[in-house]
């Protein structure tokens, strides 16, 4: 079975953005950027299917500018054995990144899709589920447990009142949340082979897929901000103006 | 024009989030007609024909839609696509996991997560962790929307709406339920508590959440959350997990409990109203948001806190 796993190139999550003082979006210039963290849990899920003999082989795929493909070394050094980078420059919504996808689909058949829960930048949650829309196949979004049987997939959940387990027929899209792995640092020595592995390179144009934006951004703005208040000196104080002044208890 | 507003319930009931979400769907200005599909759903439904402003309750009693499964739910919401102009719904897990396979199979761009409705195609919704707020414009004939439900009101009751069955659509059979594991618990759920207790990192075991945590949450009639480091060393259930990535919060209180503020933690709970937080690190940036900041031990500050709540008569 081979395991597709696409990966985005976001704002590392350790970078407070700032918006632009224009207001048409935030600022990007000079910012360190990274795989979006659960495309990280995505690609060592599935390495680690690989692993246990379970996954053939491994494929990372990015839609983006030139640069995403850093993105896609980074999943090689991981130990994924190929990538794919469709160039697309601009606003690419989730809508056309998954008709990109499915197209990536259709040409490779992988058995199993493996996508982050949501990218950290635009936090939409929808490429994976749309993706499934689009291919007709099974779904199980947020998963904290994957196991493979033969074809088919039994997936543990996250949902809001805690776990739900659902079996899927394969081919399946998962999307990975927090706990479904702890994923690895790639080694030296795998950085240096990641160099020698292929990236198939792509256009968006090339799957004749229309790119314009469904949704048009309007403007983009600081939200209201929030100061910080006072520091009590002990416990009776905090319960006093709890009390009186925040009228909370 | 016509709205389609899916409901969150349990079967017997509606949820809150219902109730909030009615309040988005109704600032779209059309009609909202109400979806309720589970098994056995009947009271659910009932109640949802209470709910104000509701014109009609489609019913769909179906075992397919008994246990959350995206592929039959979406494909019963596709169905009712025609006599709808916009399809809106909490962004719970359920429909996080459904809404966008909808809106795929429409062709449209799903706006997630608005926080305000701003005219019936232009919304303003979160982005990088609430860092940014963007104001986006549809240009979709059919409308599929979340809605973050910590930013709206709760519409009461007072309407009489007819209910009205609906039929199952064909279950694409892909997927199929096993188990669950629901954690049932007395206390008000996270998004409609008036109060939070939260801890962090600091806790170091279930046991301390358990000895510390609770009896703070009990004495406050609050709700219980973490951070997400809590979580993932196992002090703490997945689903109270605060966050950017977890659950969006805004009650009237919220108390920080040896959280360190991480932006990722700050997305789930600044737009609380009134913010504590306790903590031995006076420079620790949770307390850049907290109106009121206590630096203590929390070992000894919280059993201090929940003795003087006790002596209130709490
Ligand atoms: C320079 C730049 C500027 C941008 N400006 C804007 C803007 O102004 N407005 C705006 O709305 N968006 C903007 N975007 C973001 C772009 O539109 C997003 O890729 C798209 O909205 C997808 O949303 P999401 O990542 O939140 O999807 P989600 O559904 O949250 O993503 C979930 C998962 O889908 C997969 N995935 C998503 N995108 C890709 C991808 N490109 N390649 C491979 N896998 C992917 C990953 O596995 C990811 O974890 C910009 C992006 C860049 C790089
Ligand atoms: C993709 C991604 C998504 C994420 N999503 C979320 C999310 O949804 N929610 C979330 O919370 N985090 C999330 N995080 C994690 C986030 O970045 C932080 O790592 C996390 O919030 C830290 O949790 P904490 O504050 O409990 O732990 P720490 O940062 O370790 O803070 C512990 C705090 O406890 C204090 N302390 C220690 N001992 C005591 C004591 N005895 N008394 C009083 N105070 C004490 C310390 O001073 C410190 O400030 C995410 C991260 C990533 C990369």
């Amino acid at each position: 079975m081979k395991v597709l796993v696409p990966v985005k190139r976001v704002v590392d999550f350790n970078v407070k953005v700032r918006v632009k003082s224009d207001g048409t979006g935030v600022e990007l210039a000079n910012v360190k950027m990274s795989m979006n963290p659960f495309d990280e849990i995505a690609v060592e899920e599935a390495l680690r299917l690989k692993e246990a003999g379970k996954a053939t082989e491994v494929v990372v795929v990015s839609i983006g500018p030139a640069q995403a493909s850093e993105t896609i070394r980074t999943g090689l050094a991981m130990g994924a054995d190929r990538g794919i980078l469709v160039k697309a420059e601009g606003n690419v919504e989730p809508l056309a990144v998954a008709k990109i996808l499915k197209a990536v689909a259709d040409a490779e058949k992988p058995g199993l899709i493996i996508l982050g829960k949501q990218a950290i930048d635009d936090d939409s949650n929808q490429t994976g589920q749309m993706l499934a829309a689009l291919l007709g196949w099974s779904q199980a979004t947020f998963a904290s447990k994957l196991e493979v049987e033969g074809s088919d997939f039994k997936v543990t959940r996250e949902v809001d009142g805690g776990l739900q387990t659902v079996k899927l027929k394969g081919p399946a899209i998962v999307t990975t949340d927090l706990r479904l792995n702890e994923p690895r640092y790639a080694s030296l020595p795998n950085i240096m082979k990641a160099k020698k592995k292929p990236i198939d390179d792509k256009n968006a144009s090339d799957y004749g897929i229309d790119l314009t934006p469904h949704l048009e951004v309007l403007k983009t703005a600081e939200p209201p901000g929030r100061k910080g208040g006072v520091k009590v000196k002990d416990v009776a104080e905090l319960v006093s103006k709890l009390k009186t002044e925040a009228g909370v208890l | 024009m016509t709205t389609l507003l899916i409901a969150e319930h349990d079967n017997a009931s509606i949820k809150d989030a219902t109730n909030k979400t009615l309040t988005a769907a109704a600032a779209l200005g059309a009609d909202v007609h109400v979806l309720v599909a589970g098994e056995n759903a009947k009271a659910a439904a009932d109640a949802a024909a209470k709910l104000a402003g509701v014109k009609k309750v489609l019913l769909a009693d179906n075992a397919a839609y008994a246990h959350d499964l995206a592929e039959p739910l979406a494909a019963l919401i596709v169905s009712l696509a025609p006599g709808y102009d916009a399809f809106v719904a909490p962004a719970t897990s359920r429909f996080k996991n459904v809404m966008p396979r909808v809106a795929a199979l429409l062709d449209v761009m799903q706006v997630s997560e608005i926080i305000k409705v701003v005219s019936p195609d232009t919304f303003e919704r979160p982005i990088y962790a609430g860092n940014a707020i963007q104001t986006v414009k549809s240009k979709d004939a059919k409308k599929v929307i979340t809605v973050r439900t910590s930013t709206f009101a709760a519409a009461g009751e007072g309407g009489s709406a007819p209910i009205e069955n609906a039929a199952a659509a064909a279950d694409p059979g892909l997927s199929s339920f096993l188990g669950e594991e629901v954690a049932k618990s007395d206390r008000p759920e996270l998004t409609s508590a008036k109060i939070i207790v939260s801890g962090g990192r600091a806790m170091q075991s279930r046991e301390n959440f358990a000895k510390y945590i609770e009896p703070l949450a009990d004495k406050l009639g609050a709700g219980v959350g973490a951070s997400r480091a809590a979580v993932d060393a196992g002090y703490a259930p997945n689903d109270w997990q605060v966050g950017q990535t977890g659950k969006v919060v805004a009650p009237e209180l919220y108390v920080a409990i040896g959280i360190s503020g991480a932006i990722q933690h700050l997305a789930g709970m600044k737009d609380s109203k009134v913010i504590v937080a306790i903590n031995k690190d006076e420079d620790a940036p949770i307390f850049q948001v907290a109106d009121y900041g206590l630096v203590a031990d929390l070992y000894q500050a919280v059993p201090e806190l929940t003795d003087a709540l006790g002596k209130l008569g709490k």
